[in-house]
């Protein structure tokens, strides 16, 4: 069971308190209508699923109830920084991985 | 408010709730009015009588009435079952939301020096007092229910559990007193 | 004095304390302290099993977690069985029932020892080689239906219980400082340090004392007083420290991310008599802020021919057996010492008067430190020797010694081997640490702890042997954890054995492979492993499945690093070249009760009932699970079965009234200024201009445009509305409202809350509805024109606050009436006893299902499967035809969605009125398709209509709205059965019942 640092609790708590939200940063765009058909299927169905770094949404549903962001190394399985949702991405510097 | 031609039946009545003298007791909460709110905290003012904490994972309590800190916007709102009224007045024509939920959810409370380690036997939190301090509330889950677990003293939590739930985790919270040492 | 074998005074046995118990049937007598292992052997039984593959004597090879050979099913009656215990941890207690396994019909008389007789058939790979012919019949014909039941039957590695398990299992989350596992001298040392600090600490061990290898120590003294003394010191120190939690019979059995560790605290199996609601064991899931791994060694046999006969044994366990329990496991021993350490155990058995006949080394020049004191004691030592052969059909009784292929024999009753010790770095690895091939240590050694674990391997599991070494690890260690930079303790040991190395793989490679075990619970020799080596495997991961060495259940603790000798000897490379197997949880064993908790009969998961739900317990409902919830599905009444209830009820619905509990309905509190801009970027349809006190039946898509869930909506005020969803969507739905008003739309000002549990619903419904309410009802004018169709009213019921819906799902006049929960069952009564005024009835899930498609509503996951949009089931209508934009539209013009052929909803009429088609069956143009066509669509929903007094069915069907008035075909096993197409609507389709 890993443990999850909630951005809004400020504090880690385990992971059956969270729901996962698949991929972040996936806009969804401002006006559909002018989207054409290859970008609104991409929108709605392409998704990155790297070895590595991905940034990925999750739910502190059994908590404070809000949505964030997380980066997690998907090879380890380690989260590795969490962040509000509408916040951009942040930058790992070269020691995140190096443990907490 | 007084008499009804119908009466109230909690989702509690009937059941056994679990004890073991000087060791742990559970007992049913007194029945309260039960709000959401959930906005912007300072448009509430005083008008509830307490400000709602704005700090995570807190609870402010005065009387009878207590705020729980849910979400960065959403509060628990506690007060005596006959000030349900009130309190929503209070609230009205805010661009915020109050939602009555006095019967949703039932209260259990949780006392004595075992207490706590009766509550991890299903939740996974740590409920050590220097990590879980008197005063700190958090919604999280017991085996397999969720739960706003609000730390009332050293040795006392209070728990809400939405109604349909509650036979469970009394269920759950009697089996689980087997496993606690005397 | 209990067993002929047990010496007159010392070890951590209360000779007084007598316990009688069984093995296989037969009567012995025991002491308090005992495991079953040491009591058997205190009355002299070596033989206590047969080997898995060639059926074997096997006796007990070791004292502890590692034993491959002893184990024993014990059986306390009602259920209470548990097989594949180890003989080595089972402590005694008085009356102990113990089996041995895998033998028939006795233990000394095995039948299916005549499988040692086609030993070369049983070699590595037999499994693969052997059971696939004959062809003949089929594909693996054979193994299916000879080999495989035939190998199971024989393979018997213990018996599961049939009965269910009566115990109870219980579960603890824990948190602290610093968790120690493993109470031998350096987790002893390190949680000493740890507690100094006033940290959390939790120090646990598998045995049922704390003290690992000082529990067997005789000479040692630590600190100037024997280790008896400092150990009692140290565990009194620990136990009087308010925040140390010792938890002595406990395994740590699988270290996971984050330095969370699962342990296993056996409670009662020690216990004559438990008391019977005591729980038998207790999950403990562990999170450490730091976690000191101090799991010690395990001494590795020496592998030689015919190693494997009862009475050959670990070294060091026959020194635990005498040390400790004060048991001799012999006579007269020979002493096959590759590593220091086997001199100190000769030493102390001629201490306790065991005759050594010999000691065997097979390093050229021979043990050191104490080999002075062992001449000194007279016992002789060959050194550059080995055992070459061994006699004894069911206990060893001599050994040939020697250098190649011949030498002496020499007389004895039990053989002690120690190969040398192998760190024990199961948890390590399971924590994802990295290993490294430690070369002056010939052992895999921790070499770094994987990111996100804050954790430290202390004395022989790191390598660091010896008690003092292994005390002044720990302590360092325990101190670091609670932040002390550098606080030492020089801790004296008298008498420590300093050198632990010894060798690895076959003692003496050449002679009589095939009965030289290396893993003696899955029967795997030297020879098994170099005929895989031969065939070409080079993996050691490939060589382990090949020969399954190291896959019993004790994952090869005794036999991993010989085996990986071996193959690395016959492949020419260096052991490191070779590669290590992973280590997986759990350590040992662990029942399945323990991982279960209290998971189980009613426990296994919530049932959720509703507030009206007593009063249709009490009438003698039949029940059905709608995802958690137990719903009323029908009200039988007499011997009705539920055909005849449900053409009942639905009979009395239509011709009067009928009430339904609707509580399990998802409700959500939809609140603010931007509520309705909100429900119009949601839903399909418009709300902006919903008046106050009225409702829409809302449409809810996902992005792709298709229906995921429906439900009334109704408008309480301008900025809130009261939102239903359906029973198995309502988190659903509250989550993907959440998504979007936190990450897609958080300019507008709204908020969401769950109120499906804050409301009893009891939907009234019938010609008759208006006057089962009336009487009621106050402060509402339920009048057709005042109250009309999709409208909503507060007022009161039964002098109850209600919210009271003028809505219909079953094409009646009908209310859904919402009081708070607590109301509920009072006000159901109140309109129990209204409703029988009027000849109507309450009505269950199915009936309500029955009347719904009478007027061909949909139910979202019967009508559609996350592949249908709202056109394709005829609710093209309710889309605001002047959005912009909601959730799901743009893909309702995407192509896939807007060609021709598309499945649309119609309605069926068999051609046999009294035949109900099932649900699922398929719909085809022509009465008997060729095999590959393409079906049209198929049966959504299909029931027997009272009031139409024949069947009829909705179904998907391409195309099918334009297929209206066709003659289509359901072909069934029976027969193919033809089908009237028709609109998806049998009763009142302009809608005048419920507009009445």
């Amino acid at each position: 069971m890993l443990l999850i640092h909630c951005p809004y609790c400020r504090m880690a708590r385990p992971e059956s308190e969270f729901r996962y939200g698949g991929e972040a940063h996936v806009v969804r765009p401002a006006e559909p209508a002018n989207v054409s058909d290859a970008d609104w299927a991409a929108f709605l169905y392409m998704r990155a699923n790297p070895k590595g770094i991905h940034a990925e949404r999750w739910r502190h549903v059994h908590g404070c109830g809000r949505f964030f962001n997380a980066l997690r190394n998907t090879v380890t399985d380690q989260i590795l920084r969490t962040y509000p949702a509408g916040t951009p991405q942040p930058a790992l510097d070269a020691h995140a991985e190096d443990g907490r | 408010m007084a008499d009804r031609i119908v009466g109230r039946r909690s989702v509690l009545d009937g059941l056994v709730l679990p004890a073991r003298n000087g060791i742990v007791s559970v007992i049913e909460a007194t029945p309260a009015a039960r709000f959401i709110y959930r906005g912007d905290p300072g448009l509430i003012g005083d008008a509830f009588g307490i400000a709602l904490p704005t700090t995570p994972m807190q609870a402010r309590a005065s009387g009878a009435r207590a705020a729980l800190w849910l979400g960065p916007d959403e509060w628990l709102l506690l007060a005596a079952a006959s000030e349900a009224t009130t309190v929503a007045a209070a609230v009205a024509g805010k661009p915020a939301a109050l939602v009555d939920v006095g019967h949703r959810q039932v209260g259990l409370s949780v006392s004595g020096p075992r207490a706590a380690a009766l509550l991890n036997a299903g939740c996974p939190l740590d409920l050590d007092e220097a990590e879980f301090p008197v005063g700190m509330c958090t919604r999280t889950i017991l085996a397999k229910a969720e739960i706003v677990l609000w730390r009332t003293a050293s040795d006392a939590f209070r728990m809400e559990i939405a109604r349909s739930f509650a036979p469970y985790v009394v269920a759950f919270l009697v089996e689980a007193l087997h496993g606690i040492d005397r | 004095m209990a067993g002929l074998h047990r010496t007159n005074g010392g070890g951590r046995i209360d000779r007084k304390k007598r316990l009688s118990f069984t093995f296989d049937g037969k009567s012995y007598e025991g002491v308090a302290g005992d495991t079953l292992a040491s009591a058997l052997l205190a009355n002299g039984v070596h033989l206590v099993g047969r080997s898995y593959k060639y059926h074997r004597p096997r006796g007990i090879l070791s004292a502890g977690a590692e034993e491959p050979n002893a184990l024993v099913a014990v059986d306390r009656g009602d259920g209470r069985s548990a097989p594949n215990l180890r003989a080595t941890q089972v402590e005694l207690y008085d009356g102990l029932v113990a089996e041995s396994q895998n033998r028939w019909p006795s233990l000394a008389y095995d039948v299916g020892a005549v499988n040692g007789l086609f030993s070369p058939l049983l070699a590595a790979g037999f499994y693969y080689k052997t059971f696939m012919g004959p062809r003949l019949l089929g594909s693996n014909w054979a193994w299916h239906k000879i080999y495989e039941p035939l190998i199971r039957r024989a393979a018997g590695l213990g018996k599961a219980p049939t009965q269910p398990d009566p115990d109870r299992y219980a579960n603890g989350f824990a948190h602290c400082d610093v968790l120690v596992v493993g109470a031998g001298p350096a987790g002893l040392a390190a949680a000493l340090a740890a507690a100094e600090s006033g940290a959390r600490v939790i120090l646990c061990d598998e045995q049922a004392e704390l003290g690992g290898s000082l529990l067997s120590e005789w000479s040692i003294e630590i600190d100037g007083v024997p280790a008896a003394a400092w150990l009692a010191e140290a565990v009194r120190t620990l136990a009087a420290s308010p925040r140390v939690t010792l938890l002595p019979r406990t395994q740590a059995f699988g270290y996971f991310a984050q330095n969370f560790v699962a342990l296993a605290e056996r409670l009662t199996d020690h216990l004559a008599k438990p008391e019977p609601s005591a729980p038998r064991e207790r999950l403990w899931q562990v999170r450490a802020k730091h976690v000191v791994l101090a799991t010690g060694a395990i001494e590795r046999p020496v592998v030689f021919p015919d190693n494997d006969r009862p009475g050959i044994m670990l070294a060091d366990a026959a020194r635990t057996y005498v040390n400790r329990y004060g048991v001799r496991c012999g006579s007269r021993a020979v002493v096959v010492a590759a590593c220091d350490s086997g001199y100190a155990t000769a030493l102390d058995l001629r201490r306790a008067g065991v005759d050594v006949a010999m000691i065997v080394d097979p390093r050229p020049s021979g043990g050191s430190a104490v080999s002075g004191a062992v001449k000194a004691a007279g016992i002789a030592v060959e050194t550059g020797a080995t055992v070459i052969a061994t006699r004894g059909r069911q206990r060893v009784s001599a050994v040939q010694i020697g250098r190649a292929t011949s030498g002496t024999w020499v007389r004895c009753d039990h053989v002690l081997m120690t190969g040398g010790w192998t760190p024990s770095v199961h948890l390590f690895s399971q924590s994802r640490g990295k290993l490294a091939w430690d070369e002056a240590a010939q052992a895999f050694l921790p070499a770094s702890v994987a990111p996100g674990q804050s954790q430290r391997s202390v004395g022989a599991c790191r390598g660091a042997f010896g008690i003092a070494a292994a005390l002044e690890d720990g302590f360092a260690a325990g101190g670091e954890a609670v932040g002390w930079a550098a606080r030492a303790r020089d801790f004296k040991v008298a008498s420590d054995v300093a050198d632990f190395s010894g060798v690895l793989g076959a003692s003496n490679p050449g002679a009589h492979e095939s009965k030289a075990f290396v893993d003696f619970q899955h029967d795997v020799t030297v020879r098994d492993l170099k005929l895989a080596a031969q065939e070409g495997f080079r993996s050691i991961e490939h060589v382990k499945r090949y020969t399954t060495t190291g896959m019993a259940t004790d994952q090869g603790k005794t036999s991993n690093l010989n085996a990986l000798a071996i193959v690395a000897d016959h492949l020419g490379k260096p052991v490191p070249a070779v590669g290590l197997t992973t280590f997986r949880q759990p350590y040992t064993p662990v029942t399945f009760g323990t991982i279960a908790g209290a998971s189980r009969g009613d426990l296994f998961d919530p049932v959720r009932r509703t507030p009206c739900d007593g009063w249709a317990q009490a009438v003698g409902a039949v029940f059905e699970d709608v995802g958690a919830w137990k719903r009323a599905r029908h009200f039988p009444e007499g011997s009705e079965d539920m055909h005849a209830a449900v053409a009942r009820e639905c009979r009395i619905v239509r011709s009067a009234v009928g009430m339904f509990d609707a509580s399990t309905l998802g409700k959500i509190e939809v609140v603010g200024p931007d509520a309705a801009e909100f429900l119009e970027r949601l839903y399909i349809n418009p709300f902006q201009k919903l008046g106050v006190g009225r409702c829409r039946y809302g449409v809810l898509l996902n992005e792709a445009g298709f229906i995921i869930d429906d439900g009334v909506i109704g408008r309480i005020a301008a900025d809130r509305f009261h939102v239903t969803t359906t029973t198995g969507g309502a988190a659903r739905v509250l989550n993907m409202m959440e998504d979007y008003a936190q990450t897609e739309f958080p300019e507008l000002k709204v908020w969401l809350t769950s109120t499906t549990e804050q409301w009893a619903v009891i939907a009234v419904q019938g010609p008759k509805a208006r006057e089962v309410l009336a009487p009621l009802v106050e402060g509402v004018d339920l009048d057709a024109t005042a109250f009309p169709h999709m409208s909503v009213k507060a007022g009161r019921i039964c002098d109850v606050d209600a919210r009271i819906f003028r809505v219909s799902f079953t094409g009646e006049l009908g209310f859904e009436i919402n009081v708070p929960a607590d109301y509920g069952a009072a006000v159901w009564e109140a309109v129990w006893r209204e409703v029988q005024k009027h000849g109507g009835c309450a009505y269950g899930t199915e009936s309500m299902h029955v009347l719904r498609a009478e007027k061909g509503f949909i139910i979202v996951g019967q009508e559609t499967d996350g592949t249908v949009t709202p056109d394709d089931v005829g609710l093209g209508w309710a889309i605001g035809k002047s959005k912009r934009d909601f959730v799901g539209l743009r893909s309702l013009s995407r192509p896939d969605i807007v060609r021709s052929g598309r499945k649309q909803l119609v309605g069926l009429l068999t051609a046999d009125p009294k035949l109900v088609l099932e649900e699922g069956a398929q719909v085809t143009a022509e009465a008997k398709p060729r095999v590959g066509t393409p079906a049209l669509g198929h049966v959504t929903s299909a029931y027997w209509s009272a009031k139409l007094g024949r069947s009829i069915a909705l179904a998907l069907v391409a195309d099918g709205r334009a297929r209206i008035g066709a003659r289509l075909n359901i072909p069934m096993p029976s027969g193919d059965v033809s089908v009237d197409v028709v609109a998806p609507v049998f009763l009142d389709p302009k809608g005048e019942r419920l507009n009445g």
